[in-house]
């Protein structure tokens, strides 16, 4: 019991670091928190969000976040303050400009492209039983005539 | 034509194949480092501050002490362990290429990073004391240790992540350092003509 209790003496300073907590004086504030460090990206550690990155820079931004948002600032400006810093990388959700444009065009792009390949697929398909009810005129059908004949003849030689 | 489609397959998984073995062996080889971040202040102006010096914290240091000359701009801490790694190829650029360095002491105690300075040598112009991080958070950066180039009008043209050593310097820095150093003489040339 003793060990557990200094277990866990040792142990909760570094949970209580992962998770700090921000008091905000107003719930819309403390929402607004909440979705930026959902969608801001930790620099350093790369496909971890603010919300669950404990590196260094992660916490730095995370207090840099609750400053801003106890200053009042938008989330706009907010957005325009991370990304002249760290770049387009730090949002998960990255404004349309031309750098960014392939990643936003892609879906697109692939959408029209695969639906493009599905409908020409399924039209080739479709022809030949199309073809097989048409019938052939007297001239076609003298002319297989002959070619079948031909290739009869042409096999006994053989 | 149907022959080929039989074979498109195959077609798409060779260049998928390629490209990443390309990639994996550039990693391999150091030329392509997949947490390299593009610094989103190249070609802008070096952040404006104002922060104690670490020699002597009662000197307060700005933006405009950086002008007038080409600076290596290196953020470090004495508890970054690539820092050790990378301080005595510092003091090679100082003394021997004649470099001119300032140290962005990044979230440390001065105590100990004077302490280093004193056993490690000293190859800094100045070091800018930031135990917050707040001129690092402004200049974008991810760790220690970092590397700015800024030219002699105080614009930053480059950012390096990782410690420096001979390899790193003659593939990403010399040619930069040449062409500026150009720069800077064709802009004083100017104003002396």
């Amino acid at each position: 019991m003793r060990l557990l209790a200094l277990l866990l003496m040792v142990f909760s300073p570094m949970l209580m670091a992962v998770v700090e907590t921000y008091d905000f004086d107003d719930e819309e504030k403390r929402e607004r928190y909440q979705i930026f460090v959902e969608e801001l990206r930790c620099p350093k550690c790369q496909n971890q969000n603010l919300a669950g990155s404990n590196s260094p820079i992660a916490k730095d931004l995370r207090r840099e976040l609750y400053r801003l948002l106890e200053e009042g600032r938008d989330d706009e400006q907010i957005v325009e303050y991370m990304v002249n810093r760290y770049g387009e990388f730090v949002l998960y959700r990255p404004r349309f400009n031309p750098e960014t444009a392939v990643l936003w065009l892609a879906p697109v792009i692939f959408l029209v492209l695969g639906s493009g390949l599905v409908i020409t697929v399924f039209r080739r398909q479709k022809k030949p039983a199309g073809t097989v009810t048409e019938t052939l005129d007297d001239s076609e059908k003298k002319a297989l005539h002959n070619i079948l004949k031909d290739q009869d003849g042409g096999d006994r030689n053989a | 034509m149907q022959r080929f489609k039989l074979f498109l397959p195959l077609i798409v998984f060779a260049i998928i194949a390629v490209f990443f073995y390309t990639m994996v062996s550039r990693i391999d080889q150091g030329k392509y480092n997949p947490q390299d971040l593009p610094s989103a202040l190249i070609n802008k102006p070096f952040p404006s501050f104002r922060l104690a010096k670490l020699e002597d914290l009662s000197v307060s240091l700005q933006q405009k002490d950086l002008l007038g000359r080409i600076t290596l701009v290196n953020i470090w801490a004495t508890w970054c362990p690539s820092c050790h790694v990378e301080h005595g190829y510092l003091n090679y650029l100082a003394s021997e290429k004649d470099m001119t360095i300032v140290g962005v002491n990044y979230k440390d105690k001065a105590p100990a990073a004077q302490r280093w300075l004193q056993t490690k040598g000293n190859p800094y112009r100045f070091n800018i004391f930031d135990p917050n991080g707040i001129l690092g958070l402004d200049l974008g950066v991810t760790g220690a240790p970092e590397t700015y180039v800024v030219d002699h009008r105080g614009f930053i043209r480059f950012r390096y992540q990782g410690p420096l050593n001979e390899t790193v310097w003659q593939e990403k820095f010399q040619l930069l350092i040449e062409q500026l150093q150009q720069e800077q003489l064709a802009d004083t040339g100017g104003d002396v003509g």
